[in-house]
Formats: C-alpha cells, sequence, structure tokens
C-alpha cells in the first residue's frame, strides 16, 4: 500500500467512522457555504431581478428620426440591433392631429400589445383595443367629452392640402371608434387617444412615419448606451437616447443594493471563518491525546498537520457541497420571496463554493492544529 | 557496547530531582524491568529512554550515541526508529481498526504494508480480529493490538509502560507470554511497572525511589520467581562496570 492510500484511508476513516462528531463540524461549515454561496448568487443576480423590476417603470431607450424621417421598418431594424434576450419590448408611436366633436386631439397611433410591455405601469380601466376601430382614450379626454368604456367615438381627420368643396362642407375622413378602455397614468398620456397603427393609417389615408418609439430593455447603463452608440452609427434615420432618469437611478440604486449584498457577503464570510474555526479548535482539542500518540510512534509535527489539514479539506469540501445546492435553495427563496421570480443558476458558483469553503476550512484549522502539534507526546505515556 | 546505557543522569524541576544521578546499561536483548513507588522517577526515566523528554544532565547512548543534546525533531526520528511504545492506557486511534493500527506505526515509519500489519497481529493471535475498531475489542486484545504496532518495525528496544495496568489476570497472562515470545526472538524489552508478578518474570529488576536506583535484582533463574527483599544490598557493580 502506498503511503498516500493510507493517509486518503485514515482522513477519510476519521469522518466516516466519527460521524457524530464530524457532524457538527459538517454542519456548521454547510451552513455557512449556504448562506455564502446564497449571497453570492443574490449578488450576481440582483442587477437582473433589479433591472426586471425598474423595467415597470418604463421605457429606458427612446428611438426618434434623426435627420429624414423614421419609418416603421428603420425602427425595426434598428431594435433588431438589441439582443432579442435583453429588448423587453419596443412600442413605436406615431402622433397626429384629429378632431373628437370638432375640437382638436391628439392621437397616437401605436401597437397596443408592445405598450403592456414598455409601459406596464399604464392603468387601463377597461381594456387595450384588441381589433381595429377600437380606441384607448386618455382620463382627461374622457371627462371632457363625457365618454365612458362602451361608447362609440367619430374621430375626423383632415388629410393635408384637403380644401373644401363648398363654402360649409370640408373633406374630413372620419371613423367610428368604439372606446374599450380609459387611460390612467397621471401625466400627459390622459391628453390623448391611442389606435392600432393601421386605423391611423386609414384614417389618415397614409403610412406616414414614426414620430418616437418607446424601448425597455434589460441592460445596465454601458450595455445601453453600447446599444445606443450601434444605432446611430448604423447609418439608419434614427436617433437612439437613453432615458437618463431611468438609466442614472437603476445604474445608483443597483451598484448600492450590489454593495450591500456584497458587505453582508464579506460579514458572513468573517463569521463563517470564526465559526468554522471555533469548531474545529474544539474537533482537535477533543484530539490532543491523539496527537500525542501520532507523535509518540513517530509521527513528525508536519505529518500532523498534513493530516488534520487534509481531514479539515475534505470535511470543507463536503460542506461545500451541500453548500452549494442549500445555498441555490436558500436564494432561490429569497428570490421568489422579494423578487417575486425564480433565480438564475450559476454553475460556476459550485467549484466556487467547495474552494472557498476548502480553504476557510483549512485556514481556520491551521492554527489550532499548530497549537495542537506542541502536545507532548510524554503525556500519552504517562496515560494523562 | 550496550544498546542502552544512561550515564549519571539528573532530570531536575525547580526545587525537584525527578532523577537524580542515574546510571544503567541495558544490553541487546535483555528483558529490565523498572520498578519503584509513584513519584519515584519512572515515568521521568521511560521519557527520556523513550525519547519523549531530554536529561538536564547525563548522557544517554543508544546504540553509543549520544542522544540527551538532540533536537525533538531528530528525537521524533529516532524514536521513530529504535524504540517501540507500549502504553497503559493502549492509546489506539479509535476509528482505525486493529491492523490500521498497526499499520499507522508503518505509515511513519516506512511504507504502510496491510500483509506485514497482519502478520504482526497474527503473532499477538489477534488475526481474526484484524477489522474491528478498538471499540470492539476487549482491553486484553487493545494491548495486544498495541504490541503488534510496537514490534511492526523492528525496533532496537520495546519500552512498556505499564502494560497489564489495565488488565486482568487472564489478559496479564497473555501479554507477558507474548514478552517471553518477543524476548526468545532477540527483542529487547524495558518494562516499566509496578506489578511485582510482571517485574520478576524479567532478567533484571531496576527499583526506583526518589529518583535514585535504589537497588537491582537479577533473576538468576530467569523464568523463576523472584521475591523482593526491601533489605537487598544495591548491587552497584550490576549496574557500573
Amino acid at each position: 500500500m502506498k503511503k498516500r492510500q493510507m493517509y486518503l484511508r485514515m482522513i477519510t476513516a476519521s469522518l466516516m467512522r466519527r460521524r457524530s462528531r464530524m457532524l457538527v463540524a459538517l454542519l456548521s461549515i454547510a451552513i455557512g457555504a449556504t448562506i455564502l454561496s446564497g449571497l453570492v448568487t443574490i449578488y450576481y443576480d440582483v442587477p437582473r431581478q433589479m433591472g426586471a423590476q425598474f423595467r415597470n417603470y418604463g421605457a429606458n431607450m427612446i428611438f426618434t428620426a434623426s435627420d429624414e424621417e423614421m419609418s416603421l421598418d428603420d425602427v425595426h431594424q434598428s431594435a433588431n440591433m438589441i439582443p432579442s434576450d435583453d429588448l423587453i419590448g419596443m412600442t413605436p408611436y406615431r402622433y397626429e392631429n384629429i378632431r373628437i366633436r370638432e375640437r382638436p386631439i391628439v392621437v397616437a397611433g401605436t401597437d397596443m400589445e408592445s405598450i403592456k410591455l414598455t409601459s406596464p405601469y399604464w392603468r387601463i380601466q377597461g381594456d387595450y383595443p384588441a381589433t381595429s376601430e377600437q380606441i384607448l382614450i386618455g382620463a382627461n379626454v374622457a371627462e371632457s367629452f363625457r365618454l365612458k368604456v362602451g361608447d362609440m367615438l367619430t374621430v375626423s381627420y383632415t388629410p393635408e392640402g384637403a380644401v373644401a368643396t363648398d363654402e360649409e362642407t370640408v373633406l374630413d375622413n372620419m371613423i367610428d371608434f368604439e372606446i374599450t378602455g380609459i387611460l390612467d397614468t397621471g401625466g400627459s398620456e390622459e391628453d390623448y387617444v391611442y389606435v392600432s397603427l393601421e386605423d391611423l393609417e386609414t384614417l389618415t389615408e397614409n403610412k406616414g412615419s414614426i414620430d418616437v418609439a418607446e424601448l425597455s430593455v434589460q441592460a445596465n447603463s454601458d450595455e445601453l448606451a453600447g446599444y445606443a452608440d450601434k444605432i446611430n452609427d448604423s447609418g439608419l434615420p434614427v436617433l437612439a437616447k437613453l432615458v437618463k432618469r431611468v438609466t442614472a437611478s437603476e445604474t445608483t440604486v443597483l451598484s448600492k443594493l450590489q454593495a450591500l449584498v456584497l458587505l453582508v457577503t464579506v460579514v458572513v464570510l468573517a463569521l463563517t471563518m470564526i465559526c468554522v474555526a471555533t469548531t474545529m479548535t474544539a474537533v482537535v482539542a477533543e484530539r490532543r491525546k491523539e496527537i500525542g500518540l501520532r507523535k509518540a510512534i513517530g509521527a513528525s509535527d508536519s505529518s500532523i498537520i498534513k493530516e488534520f489539514i487534509g481531514e479539515s479539506m475534505l470535511l470543507g469540501g463536503l460542506g461545500g457541497i451541500f453548500g452549494s445546492v442549500l445555498g441555490f435553495i436558500f436564494a432561490q427563496q429569497v428570490s421568489i420571496h422579494v423578487f417575486s421570480s425564480s433565480i438564475t443558476f450559476q454553475p460556476l458558483l459550485i467549484p466556487i463554493t467547495i474552494l472557498v469553503s476548502v480553504l476557510v476550512t483549512g485556514l481556520s484549522s491551521l492554527m489550532p492544529i499548530r497549537s495542537a502539534t506542541e502536545v507532548d507526546p510524554a503525556l500519552v505515556l504517562k496515560g494523562e | 557496547m550496550s544498546l542502552l546505557e544512561l550515564r549519571n543522569i539528573y532530570k531536575i524541576y525547580g526545587e525537584l530531582h525527578a532523577l537524580d544521578d542515574v546510571s544503567l546499561k541495558v544490553e541487546k536483548g535483555e528483558w529490565v524491568s523498572i520498578m519503584g513507588p509513584s513519584g519515584s522517577g519512572k515515568s521521568t526515566m521511560m521519557n527520556i529512554i523513550g525519547c519523549m523528554d531530554k536529561p538536564s544532565k547525563g548522557e544517554v547512548l543508544l546504540d553509543g550515541v549520544d542522544i540527551s543534546k538532540e533536537s525533538s525533531r531528530n528525537l521524533t526520528t529516532i524514536r521513530r526508529d529504535k524504540i517501540g511504545l507500549i502504553f497503559q492506557q493502549f492509546h489506539l486511534v479509535n476509528y482505525l481498526t486493529a491492523v490500521e493500527n498497526v499499520m499507522l506505526a508503518q505509515y511513519y515509519h516506512s511504507i504502510p504494508d496491510e500483509k506485514e500489519a497482519l502478520e504482526a497481529l497474527d503473532r499477538v493471535g489477534l488475526a481474526d480480529r484484524a477489522k474491528h475498531l478498538p471499540s470492539q475489542l476487549s482491553g486484553g486484545e487493545q494491548q495486544r493490538v498495541c504490541v503488534a504496532r510496537a514490534l511492526i518495525n523492528y525496533p532496537e528496544i520495546i519500552l512498556a509502560d505499564e502494560p497489564t495496568g489495565n488488565l486482568d489476570e487472564a489478559n496479564e497472562e497473555i501479554v507477558v507470554d507474548l514478552f517471553h515470545k518477543l524476548h526468545n526472538e532477540g527483542t529487547t524489552l524495558i518494562v516499566v511497572t509496578h506489578d511485582p508478578e510482571v517485574a520478576e518474570v524479567a532478567q533484571r529488576t531496576l527499583v526506583l525511589r526518589s529518583g535514585r536506583l535504589a537497588k537491582e535484582i537479577v533473576n538468576k533463574n530467569f523464568t523463576g520467581k523472584i521475591h523482593f527483599d526491601e533489605g537487598d544490598a544495591f548491587r552497584k557493580e550490576e549496574i557500573h562496570e
């Protein structure tokens, strides 16, 4: 039998045949590793989780026309430059002046489905328009015209260059819309009415250009700036801009939150080391007699250190394996209860947790083991 | 040249002279018992012979080499290579099986060899208990494992500290028989005991009192019983040349 085989046999026997003793140490290491791995998982997942939360506050990038007119195709082409995993939604808006009961109102032609993604905070009494000839009206418009959901609303549009055929009649385009919902945002959106782009094209008899597109992108401010630069350099008549108020506050909150989680992680790591060191001190202390015996039968200090460190590291490895699994479960529970969504599994965290656990346990054991090697083997001979 | 020689050994702790000018010789293949009441200096002498302590004064010659000034590290090496230890409390590693406990001594000495360790257990009559943990062995069996561990590396000297102190009569007999066997094979035995029945089977018995060698009794019949007589003269000529 090789020495290494005997070495492994000894350290595994120490763990396997002293299960009840080692269980306490293992528990202490596993709990430390669990909290550590859980916190690190949360630390890395916070930007994603918080980013998703921030997306509830609306778009963080807007497209406007640069010099030329911006078509819907230009907008789509530009949006496609953002990775689809990061692009939560893109809503084009085309604004036109229309008249309702002879009063001028601004209508926005848009994509109702994507509004739900880029402006999830909009509160709708009723529903979004689902088919053509349905309209969503702002709360202020509803109040001015005493309109309610289900009412019919005639919208008039005077085409550019239209002239009166006689003194009284102007050739207006008119469509009767069914009001499906009333929009309540607390902002200027309440002054407008919203129809589908197709209905607006019918009303205006032209495709027209897109005035603004709002985008909700899940990315940090640097990544966002990168996407914007890429779009601006593409040669398309699209000017991409970041909504500073959203991206800046997002970055600030995220960095503060990450710093907080990092601080907690470091404190937990320190506490874990103290806890593991205390446990290992107790484990080593109760084996002073065994250390004395080993020395008496010829073990050098370095071989005793090697054996005990080996045991500690094996224990640390086992604790790390349990910790990385339990840590993921812990992070998952935190994520579900705090962010209402599941966590992203980080496979790299398993070897890192095991490695950190092994190192922490090894280092924590070093001091008590070193002091244990000072045991006088003569004590064993005396039967003390 | 004697295998072991102590020359005017002192061990002083403050005012206390645990050993006070002790000199003795042990020849190769000899079986020597050391007796004495508590506090007589038996343990101190054991520690010095077992390379676990150094004398305050004097020389300890092992195989003609003075080891009294050696560093702790060198003493560990000497102990590992030349001394086999048997303890009163057996001191087996409780999570290792009998054979693994024997292999532990091989591990620190050279290369563990399970076959050889099993043979050593066979020599002490424990071949069938090789895979048992100490907690599954009786006191006598544990002490026999301890003997197997002590002899596995073919030491120059087997040093036994109260080897029968924790054994019943039947097991005491087994261990003493083992000593006979080892002695017949040429092993040098130094046995510290306060049991006269164990001491008297040795070739020589040294009696310590207050850190001094008070008496030496030679067992002329060797296998016969020796009855201690407190009035016996200290036979200096037996100890010193």
